[in-house]
């Protein structure tokens, strides 16, 4: 594939991956690049391995024992392989952002949530917490909604807005890379619409990769696209690419519903 | 299309089943009954003969010979201050297997068996854990007869109570919330004190005051390891009029508790000690009572604030 000299376009490589959950194979030989400042979606039927593949990114496997890796992904610029053992999951974390399928809002106040991240990282002053939580609600399009009522418990929002504090909440923290898992699967169309929204309008900031069991909205958000099946990536490209003319017969199969 | 004959036929069966189900259901109403009655009347028959001699003098005086003068002051407060070191020591401990079993141990054969012998060790007899604090605390360490050794004994008891409350509340947390505190880039500490204990606080406090209220009853345990049964006079005051002001000495003190005092009075001959025992036995109920409709109104506070 691309050599480390070009690696300026791209955000992270992923090199001959594969995954296991114990002795099941659930990721095999993955190759795929991420381009920095534009937004990758991965597609392909349920349990294809795109969620597992997307937790990878941030070492979400670590939590649990049996898992294993083979294989790099390689984060740029500094070309660093975040599958090493000696890599600590914790680091890999402050520099991976990820946004999850149902909202999860911590049962605290909404300015608590967006600070859990920046008090993580050991910021303490009221003033630098103040304005970088007004800069992630902003640029998760939810300041305006809540700014009255950054003290009042998360759980009153609506699945919608707690969704997008999910997202100020992972964008506090300046991430390199957000990833969101089907963001959208539990919210209603109107919620959807402006999660859709919000993220195209992120990409200028943060290299986004995004699971998605939607098609449309594959199509609508992403600008690269990867279709999975059975663990096995099977085609790589352009979106437009991957949804006007895929290279791939069982890419097509799927992308024109005659297949998942 | 079903003919008439047919229906009736059909609701031939449905009545004869239904039989059963009125059958079952006054099976249970009977079961339920018996209970609830037995509990009624034991309770309202030491409410007559106890209520009359609650006063305050009762609650103010020692143990004496004329069962009119007699009162529960030494054994109120030694419940208080054994009840006391009892939940020093059981809560921090048990949280602390809590959180270390359901968030840190690794899941393999040893600690297996620890979590199958933590749940057995709420079913055993609670003269077993008497003899235990017998043997351990009043010798073995020489904490003799005292407030420390009784507290102590307890603690055992309910620390069963105290893991397992833990470990259900915090098992109550969704996986989605510890996963976004560890996507944040939170350590599994910061993901403990910062998450998991603060939202499962509700649940771990209400397994302590169900464990308390158990302990509170407890006589085998405190008898096996010699707590006197006629006692009058208080253990020395915690706080002091000279320096250092604190004063643990009470915790060496003889002592005795008020399912003891009851038991002295119950098997005294003379009837009016009979009425002193249903009086503390009505303040002991009532004492458990409150603790038990604590526990209640947390859990009850919990499910309102927190909804998953």
């Amino acid at each position: 594939m691309q050599n480390s000299e070009e690696s300026n376009e791209y955000k992270s490589a992923v090199k001959n991956l594969s995954f296991y959950y114990g002795t099941f194979n659930a990721l095999k030989n993955i190759d795929m690049v991420l381009h920095d400042k534009k937004i990758t979606a991965l597609i392909g039927p349920s349990g294809c391995g795109k969620s597992t593949f997307l937790r990878c990114f941030n070492r979400m496997h670590d939590l649990y024992p049996g898992n294993r890796y083979e294989g790099d992904i390689i984060l740029y610029p500094d070309n660093v392989n975040i599958l090493q053992p000696k890599v600590d999951p914790i680091e890999v974390r402050m520099r991976i952002s990820m946004v999850f399928q149902k909202p999860n809002p911590f049962p605290k106040s909404i300015y608590e949530n967006v600070a859990y991240g920046l008090r993580v990282r050991g910021i303490k002053q009221r003033a630098i917490l103040d304005e970088k939580i007004e800069d992630a609600l902003r640029n998760a399009a939810l300041w305006d909604e809540v700014k009255d009522r950054l003290n009042d418990l998360a759980f009153n929002l609506s699945g919608g807005q707690q969704q997008r504090l999910c997202i100020a909440r992972a964008l506090a923290t300046d991430p390199e890379i957000l990833l969101f898992d089907e963001p959208t699967s539990a919210l209603d169309p109107i919620a959807t619409a402006s999660i859709e929204e919000l993220i195209a309008d992120l990409k200028d900031k943060v290299t986004i990769l995004i699971v998605t069991h939607n098609m449309q909205q594959a199509a609508r958000v992403s600008d690269y696209t990867a279709y999975m099946y059975l663990g096995e990536l099977i085609e790589f490209d352009e979106t437009d690419t991957i949804f006007i003319k895929p290279k791939n017969k069982q890419t097509e199969d799927y992308i024109t519903g005659r297949f998942g | 299309m079903r003919d008439v004959n047919n229906l009736n036929k059909l609701r031939k069966i449905i009545g004869r089943h239904k039989r059963w189900d009125l059958l079952f259901m006054i099976t249970g109403i009977i079961a339920l009954m018996i209970a609830i009655l037995t509990f009624i009347a034991l309770f309202s028959q030491m409410l007559i003969d106890g209520m009359p001699r609650l006063s305050w003098d009762f609650f103010t005086s020692f143990p004496s010979r004329r069962p009119e003068a007699a009162g529960i002051l030494s054994a109120w407060v030694g419940t208080t201050l054994v009840m006391l070191v009892t939940a020093v020591s059981a809560v921090p401990l048990g949280i602390g297997a809590g959180v270390y079993l359901e968030e840190y141990a690794p899941k393999n054969l040893f600690t297996e068996i620890i979590e199958i012998n933590v749940t057995n060790l709420a079913g055993v007899p609670s003269i077993i854990y008497g003899l235990l604090a017998l043997g351990l605390f009043v010798y073995q360490l020489g904490f003799g007869q005292s407030i420390l050794a009784a507290g102590l004994a307890l603690a055992l008891l309910i620390l069963p109570v105290v893991i397992v409350a833990t470990r259900e509340a915090i098992r109550a947390i969704p996986i989605a919330i510890r996963e976004g505190a560890y996507a944040l880039g939170a350590t599994k500490w910061q993901t403990v004190s910062d998450h998991l204990l603060p939202y499962s606080s509700a649940g771990i406090l209400t397994g302590i005051i169900i464990g308390l209220a158990r302990a509170i009853g407890e006589t085998a345990p405190i008898i096996t390891i010699g707590a006197l049964t006629f006692i009058a006079f208080l253990p020395p005051p915690p706080i002091t009029e000279e320096f250092p002001y604190i004063s643990f000495e009470w915790l060496t003190a003889p002592f005795t508790v008020m399912p003891i005092q009851m038991f002295n009075w119950v098997s005294r001959p003379e009837e009016a000690f009979q009425l002193n025992a249903a009086a503390a036995g009505l303040v002991l109920v009532v004492m458990t009572l409150t603790m038990n409709g604590l526990a209640i109104y947390l859990r009850y506070r919990m499910r309102k604030n927190i909804k998953w």
